[in-house]
């Protein structure tokens, strides 16, 4: 139980994460420059998500961990959308 | 094997710390005490919350002003709501019997986080005191309900701040201890016991811990909105500034439906350890059992709306929150099916615990079953905010929650103090506060139909008859519970002492000394292949 | 706080105060997601005056504070590699690093919201009230709120990471026992997830 090993992460993995996450940001500042109307907030939620995906996966080391964390997490999250979607069954129909 | 273990240590009532006298006890981390100090401060915060209780019934007692007038009357109802849900019964069994059990139910020595469980301790005495400081001082005693509906919550000129402050802590203190536990249950289970083995207490603690996680956070940042609100005027909940005040309830709701279920789990699982003991039989269904308690736990998150049918909800959300109500009403149903099949051809043995447990199934029903009253649409409309809603919602929260803590505490108080209460007593104790709990609430099932809303310290003179028989009840029921609270007094200090496994119980709990010693077990107990916790 | 009792059993279980540290970060963001729940609740209803009122932010300002904030993110993972390879003073390096742009963007932020006080613009202002539609009111007041809650945590990560450098420096985090160096990193990545969303939707929907 005591002898589970860390996995030591190369410095350059952080590095190449660094530099996907400034080209999404700045991505996702270009997108939302042009008038796209009604999917303007879906472009830039999207940018959003996967800037989070990729910093809970490299930067919180979600990749590295056994199975069950992940699960927890995911199951957070998706929690989360089910109570907005529950929420928005009230005002989508008001 | 077992009769020898950790017979060579200390008990952990005689165990002397670093500290000593009271001060062994209120800085002690050992996880044992910190659950004696939940009972004593719940037990004194229970008390109170009944004499405010028993306050009410008597200003019911006739038409018109009896003893106190429509303002104390609401500050009346809102402080006997805010001890009762957040200071008693949603600590309830977790913060007292899981303390207590649970580390030794699935052998261990403590809890994953030790100090971590005395912080939550100490958040929960600093919350239960800033709410009375809001009861004693300032401006006034909030007078909003403990559901601190907006706008009033932040127009009322009424000493909010300190209550909300209060109840946040609480919060944090709830989600500490929902915290220990899921790590201790993920890390801290003795070899050999693998999640198919772990007893249903554990499971139902497992369940309720994450709601406690998941839940209660959105309380407290509602509370601080609110708060906020009252600061600067900053217009969330505010309709003046263009705030939606039913996004409040929505938000509110989140947390506090799924908070019923925080308190009823954990008594659900108590009741599951008490019926297969008395039958001597293992439970029926375990594995039911524990995807009944998930189901529970899951779905239960996602029915808030259902306190808000009158509230201005759009049609498509109130069909949602209607057909998932009657959905929770399966895996609550599933349970009973469970309990009663296993007492059936069980050898069944007849004590004070198990007296609890039957009557906390037929109150538990009763309650289960006027839920769904409330939760069909139409009937909804009828009865809401009436008394109906009042009985209901004491049958389950009471009924349930209560009559569970009360089998509980009848069935693990020989572990726990090592000593055996009056068993006659007891009994007497059961039979009158349970005849006194059917009085008071049941004549509110009869108001509510006839139309008597609730929170009015007044009533028409056709309403006369039921309160009568309502607030005579609540005096056999305080009288029932000063009983069983003598006996049990009495018998922590004076009582004869109790073996080890006086009910010929099954899970590790029962397998080391009355009162356990600190440490627990000398040896961590290692679980064979076939052995289980209810292998009769 | 800082009174350590060893109890005879204190044993090291790195994984335990791991899934602790997450469960915890769940409480979190259940507790901004509900500030995005307002949010998008709001939006939905005021569109029009979100647009607007979100035209009166910097976006450079939020651009900047969220690059700086990426960077440190990556120092501070960078950080438990360099002490997993025994190499403290990069260690500690790295962690200042990340503890001084954590400042900067404080700093930023105070410039920021002191700009919208000299404009009158603040929760229960006169302006506000007289000036504003009650859709950009809201608007502000949940800036106000979820980025002030953000900017509390990051005071809170701030005084994490500073505790963390010091039991570096003194030898009681180590390649051996460091899941509070890891603790700490995963708080402050939960602060960078926050401001990944809370950017976009104050900054750049316009």
């Amino acid at each position: 139980m005591s002898d589970e090993k860390t996995h030591i992460v190369p410095y350059r993995v952080y590095a190449f994460v660094l530099v996907a996450l400034v080209v999404l940001t700045f991505l996702s500042i270009a997108i939302t420059g042009y008038d796209l109307g009604k999917y303007t907030v879906a472009g830039a939620l999207i940018f959003a998500v996967v800037k989070s995906f990729l910093v809970l996966t490299y930067f919180m080391h979600l990749k590295y961990d056994k199975p069950y964390i992940k699960i927890m997490v995911g199951f957070v999250f998706a929690i989360l959308v089910v109570t907005i979607v529950v929420t928005f069954l009230d005002y989508l129909y008001r | 094997m077992q009769s020898t273990n950790a017979v060579n240590q200390a008990n952990y009532l005689e165990y002397r710390g670093r500290f000593k006298g009271l001060f062994g006890w209120i800085f002690s981390t050992d996880h044992k005490r910190i659950g004696l100090l939940y009972l004593y401060s719940m037990a004194v915060m229970f008390s109170v919350g009944v004499l405010l209780g028993l306050a009410m019934k008597l200003e019911l007692l006739a038409p018109g002003k009896t003893i106190m007038d429509a303002q104390d009357y609401n500050a009346t109802f809102t402080v006997h709501g805010v001890i009762m849900i957040f200071m008693v019964v949603v600590p309830g069994l977790p913060a007292v019997f899981g303390n207590f059990l649970l580390p030794i139910m699935i052998g261990a020595k403590d809890v994953a986080f030790p100090k971590l469980n005395l912080l939550s301790w100490w958040f929960y005495v600093a919350g239960v005191f800033l709410v009375l400081a809001a009861l004693l001082f300032g401006p006034g005693t909030p007078d909003t309900g403990w559901t601190f509906y907006a706008p009033y919550s932040f127009k009322t000129g009424t000493n909010m701040l300190p209550a909300i402050f209060g109840a946040f802590i609480l919060g944090f203190s709830s989600i500490l201890t929902g915290l220990n536990f899921l790590v201790t249950i993920h890390r801290m289970r003795c070899p050999g016991l693998k999640w198919s083995k772990l007893s249903l207490f554990v499971w139902t603690l497992y369940g309720t811990a994450w709601i406690q996680l998941l839940a209660t956070p959105v309380v407290g940042i509602t509370l601080v909105l609110v708060a906020l609100e009252r600061l600067f005027g900053v217009g969330i909940f505010d309709p003046a500034l263009g705030g939606d005040p039913i996004l409040y309830q929505h938000l509110f709701w989140i947390y506090s439906h799924p908070a019923v279920y925080i308190m009823i789990l954990p008594a659900m699982g108590a009741i599951s350890e008490i019926i297969p003991t008395f039958s001597q039989k293992h439970i029926f269904g375990y594995k039911a059992i524990i995807a009944s308690t998930m189901a529970i736990a899951f779905v239960g998150y996602l029915v808030w709306g259902h306190h808000m049918f009158t509230a201005g909800m759009s049609g498509t959300a109130q069909y949602y929150f209607s057909l998932l109500t009657f959905l929770v009403a399966i895996p609550s149903a599933i349970k009973v099916f469970n309990w009663i099949s296993t007492m059936y051809k069980g050898s069944i043995n007849i004590q004070t615990p198990f007296y609890w447990a039957i009557s906390f199934i037929f109150v538990f029903m009763i309650g289960g079953l006027s839920g769904l009253v409330l939760g069909a649409l139409a009937a909804n409309i009828y009865v809401h905010d009436t008394a109906f809603v009042v009985g209901h919602f004491h049958y389950i929260v009471f009924g349930g929650t209560g009559f569970a803590f009360f089998a509980a505490i009848h069935y693990w108080f020989p572990k726990i103090f090592g000593r055996m209460y009056d068993k006659a007593w007891a009994n007497i104790g059961w039979i009158v506060f349970t005849i006194g709990f059917l009085t008071l609430y049941s004549p509110m099932f009869y108001l509510g139909m006839m139309g008597m809303p609730r929170r009015y310290y007044d009533y028409l003179e056709e309403f006369h008859g039921g309160n009568i028989l309502s607030t005579f009840g609540s005096w056999i029921l305080a009288t029932g519970f000063i009983i069983i609270i003598v006996n049990l007094v009495r018998s922590a200090r004076r009582g004869e002492k109790a073996e080890m496994n006086p009910w010929k119980g099954k899970t590790l709990e029962w397998t080391v000394p009355s009162p356990p010693p600190v440490e627990n077990f000398d040896e961590i107990p290692e679980i064979a292949e076939d052995d289980g916790p209810y292998n009769y | 706080m800082e009174k350590v009792t060893h109890a005879p059993h204190d044993h090291y279980d790195a994984e335990a105060s791991k899934i602790g540290m997450w469960l915890f970060i769940f409480t979190e963001l259940l507790l901004f997601g509900i500030l995005f729940v307002i949010y998008s609740v709001y939006r939905y209803l005021n569109h029009d005056a979100f647009h607007l009122a979100a035209a009166e932010l910097d976006t450079f300002t939020g651009a900047v504070n969220t690059l700086i904030l990426l960077v440190s993110s990556m120092t501070i993972a960078m950080s438990v590699t360099a002490l997993q390879k025994n190499n403290k003073p990069l260690t500690l390096l790295l962690n200042g690093i990340t503890f001084v742009i954590g400042v900067v963007f404080l700093v930023n932020k105070y410039f920021e919201w002191g700009a919208k006080f000299d404009h009158g613009i603040f929760p229960g202002s006169a302006t506000l009230a007289e000036t504003l539609s009650q859709g950009e009111i809201l608007f502000f007041g949940l800036y106000f709120i979820m980025t002030g809650l953000h900017a509390l945590h990051i005071i809170i990560g701030l005084v994490f990471i500073a505790v963390v450098m010091w039991k570096v420096a003194r030898g009681k985090v180590h390649a051996g026992r460091s899941a509070l160096l890891e603790n700490s990193g995963l708080y402050w990545h939960l602060v960078d997830i926050i401001w990944i969303f809370l950017f976009p939707l104050f900054y750049l929907i316009v």
